[in-house]
């Protein structure tokens, strides 16, 4: 599975998502409630918003520029307080070495916090293949996982796309639940259900949302606080992390948590915010007794020092998705990715490839919502923009027939007779297709346009002859 | 002030009514206007798809077009930007990396100039109507110009003004967008169109043409009654 989703061709699935009505009335539902809540968590008591922004992205740069030198103090120090520090360079390393420990623990029960890392290097059916039952306690993920594991259609909230009916048709079906669509009463089932859960682990395996080099910690962010007890009881604990979630101090650690929180949910805070630093000590009542850092790459070198590097500086707040006016009609699924929403539609390609991928980019109007709204100022709508241009330019892998037309484009718009002689021929060309002062059936590209609008027919006189001539009436 | 209009391509063959309005308004205004024969498309088309060499060739045309201009004006947010971003395109060449920043430095929306530039916001206009407004992303987002359109508007005599509902939604133009991933284009199409049916308004205005090309093309084959015009055009009305 790793990051793609679904077997669908890309057209199939935009029609799937595009036919889900209760899918788009959930993410549109979803999306204006947000943004309401997203501005008031950016703009009330916080000062000037846009220099917030400029300081999130200064730290996210900064770690980037300095990665190797963080990753090295954030492996040192983990590994003074008596933790175990992995480097994966692929997911195929990452889970080998997770399956290493789960042999060694003889660990039959795993439970999870949520992590996207995770579910991009495809643990859960390697765990499953090695017998053991793997628990996802994040409630969005969980009920997504007793659906015969359905994907995630968004990052922050994975289960987006489903209502509280389904929820309980799949309760009941999966738990023997036999009560109401009550959330409270879900909720309290689910709660019940994970308790034996998390009490009979062996291994707690989370994600990570920023690490912190200078301690050797790592911080947790949830409105569950399933992330607490996925640390607390387990006698052993791997924390899975991409290798860019790091920030150099406690300092800017406190920054971005608040502009992810602000961002994701629009809380100031989230109910829980977890930092943990090392196995158990001592003194120390609960905590694993062993504990493993997993860092991944799987692709990330390859993007640090590129054209599309600055994608790395994204904290999965997910701000972009819940601006996009494209994710909003198609929802997650039809990205076919993990990662959906303009953020998805420029990190996928990078991650799973421009063969399986190359649509994602054009899945833009490239309206720079989303490069409005990024707490870190990544400019999502000009790394869209890019990838076309690798996708023409370096991929070759355009359609031919667009490829003439852009070709035909250079050498009309770039020559002024070529283009008088093409504008002025435009309205005998397209005289077939006019009736009135429109055009309802056009042909080539219009075809697609006038399948559902009209399209103006071409002024019988050109802006510019009507100039000139008017020019010439004054001179007369 | 001489004032060099930079048309647009769209204006030029499809949508002259806009383009006449635009020049007829700054005439008003005080300006005199010139229309460079040379000036052809702004070359967004085909960059915005990712074929940047053959647009570049579109570009340095404009830009030698206009080299001699000292204000250039678009009835067009979306076109003006595209000038703004030439310097980028351009960074790092030595010849038209610096012509480019010039052209960029000169460039104006229309409603910008007039605001900004001739500081005037009553151009003296009355329209009787109920008016929205649509607010492009390009002309907002990109361009930066949210107040002007509004300044301008609301001096208006007689114009009725009600807010757009999600007017921070893209229309689904997006260029070739409409046309490659035309069944999303439909979707974000139609619920702009909804949003302009709630206020009940009798005309959609906006500063774009392409965006009005789309909304007003969609209105009219779903037999809205709705009138789509260009800013411009209301601006000149008195």
């Amino acid at each position: 599975m790793a990051i793609k989703i679904g077997t669908e061709q890309f057209t199939e699935r935009v029609d799937n998502g595009i036919h889900d009505d209760f899918m788009r009335g959930a993410v549109a539902s979803a999306q204006d409630g947000m943004s309401m809540k997203r501005k008031a968590a950016t703009t009330e008591d916080l000062g000037n918003w846009e220099e917030w922004r400029n300081h999130g992205e200064e730290i996210r740069q900064h770690v980037l520029k300095y990665l190797d030198y963080y990753l090295e103090q954030l492996s040192e120090n983990v590994a003074k307080l008596g933790g175990h520090v992995f480097f994966a360079q692929t997911k195929e390393e990452a889970n080998e070495y997770i399956r290493s420990v789960v042999q060694k623990k003889k660990a039959k029960k795993i439970v999870k916090s949520k992590s996207m890392m995770t579910e991009e290097i495809s643990l859960n059916p390697m765990l499953e293949e090695e017998g053991c039952e793997v628990v996802e306690t994040d409630l969005g993920e969980y009920i997504l996982q007793l659906d015969e594991h359905d994907p995630p259609s968004h990052i922050v909230a994975p289960a987006l796309h489903k209502n509280r009916e389904q929820v309980r048709l799949v309760f009941e079906k999966k738990l023997g639940y036999t009560k109401s669509s009550n959330p409270e009463e879900l909720a309290y089932q689910a709660r019940v259900t994970l308790r034996k859960k998390f009490l009979a682990a062996d291994i707690g395996i989370t994600g990570c949302n920023f690490a912190v080099a200078e301690t050797g910690s790592f911080c947790l962010v949830t409105n569950e606080g399933n992330a607490d007890l996925v640390t607390a009881l387990p006698k052993t604990q791997i924390t899975v992390m991409g290798m860019e979630r790091l920030v150099p101090t406690f300092e800017e650690m406190e920054v971005l948590v608040s502009m992810l929180t602000r961002n994701a949910v629009g809380q100031k805070l989230t109910s829980y915010i977890t930092v943990l630093t090392g196995p158990k000590e001592e003194l120390d009542v609960d905590g694993p007794e062993e504990f493993h850092l997993v860092i991944v790459d799987n692709g990330r070198s390859n993007i640090l020092g590129g054209e599309f590097q600055s994608v790395l500086q994204c904290i999965r707040c997910a701000a972009c998705i819940n601006v996009c006016p494209v994710y909003r009609h198609i929802g997650g699924h039809s990205y076919g990715s993990i990662y959906p929403g303009p953020i998805g539609a420029v990190l996928t390609p990078l991650l799973g490839g421009y063969d399986e991928y190359k649509e994602l980019p054009y899945a833009s109007t490239l309206c720079g919502a989303c490069t409005e709204v990024c707490p870190v100022k990544i400019p999502l709508h000009n790394l869209l923009h890019k990838h076309r241009e690798v996708i023409v330019e370096k991929e070759g892998k355009a359609p031919v027939s667009e490829k003439l037309l852009m070709k035909a484009f250079g050498l009309g718009a770039a020559s002024p007779t070529l283009y008088k002689i093409g504008s002025k021929i435009v309205p005998a060309a397209m005289s077939p297709f006019i009736s009135g002062d429109k055009i309802s059936k056009g042909p080539g590209l219009l075809k697609a346009w006038t399948e559902i609008r009209d399209f103006p027919a071409p002024n019988k006189e050109r802006l510019r002859d009507w100039f000139k001539n008017r020019e010439k009436g004054e001179k007369s | 002030m001489k004032v060099t209009i930079f048309a647009t391509c769209m204006v030029d063959m499809f949508q002259g009514n806009v383009g006449k309005a635009a020049v007829e308004l700054l005439e008003r205004l005080g300006c005199e206007i010139e229309f460079p024969e040379s000036q052809v498309c702004c070359g967004q088309p085909a960059y915005n798809s990712g074929y940047v060499k053959e647009s570049k060739e579109a570009m340095k045309r404009m830009i030698e077009t206009f080299s001699d201009a000292e204000y250039v004006v678009s009835p067009s947010g979306s076109c003006a930007f595209m000038f703004n971003e030439y310097p980028h395109i351009f960074a790092g060449d030595p010849v038209w990396e610096i012509k480019a920043q010039t052209l960029a430095e000169k460039t104006y929306e229309l409603t910008q100039f007039i605001v900004e530039v001739l500081k005037i916001e009553d151009v003296g206009a009355s329209f009787e109507g109920n008016v929205t407004y649509h607010t492009s992303c390009h002309m907002t987002r990109l361009l930066g110009v949210k107040e002007p359109p509004m300044i301008l508007l609301q001096n208006v005599k007689g114009l009725k003004f009600t807010e757009l509902p999600g007017k921070e939604q893209c229309c689904g133009f997006g260029g070739t967008f409409a046309v490659k991933m035309a069944q999303i284009s439909e979707q974000m199409v139609d619920e702009k169109v909804r949003h302009v049916e709630e206020t009940g308004v009798d005309y959609l205005v906006g500063a774009d043409a392409a965006c009005l090309m789309n909304i007003g093309g969609r209105m009219e084959r779903l037999g809205k009654p709705v009138k789509v015009l260009h800013i411009a055009e209301v601006l000149n009305s008195h």
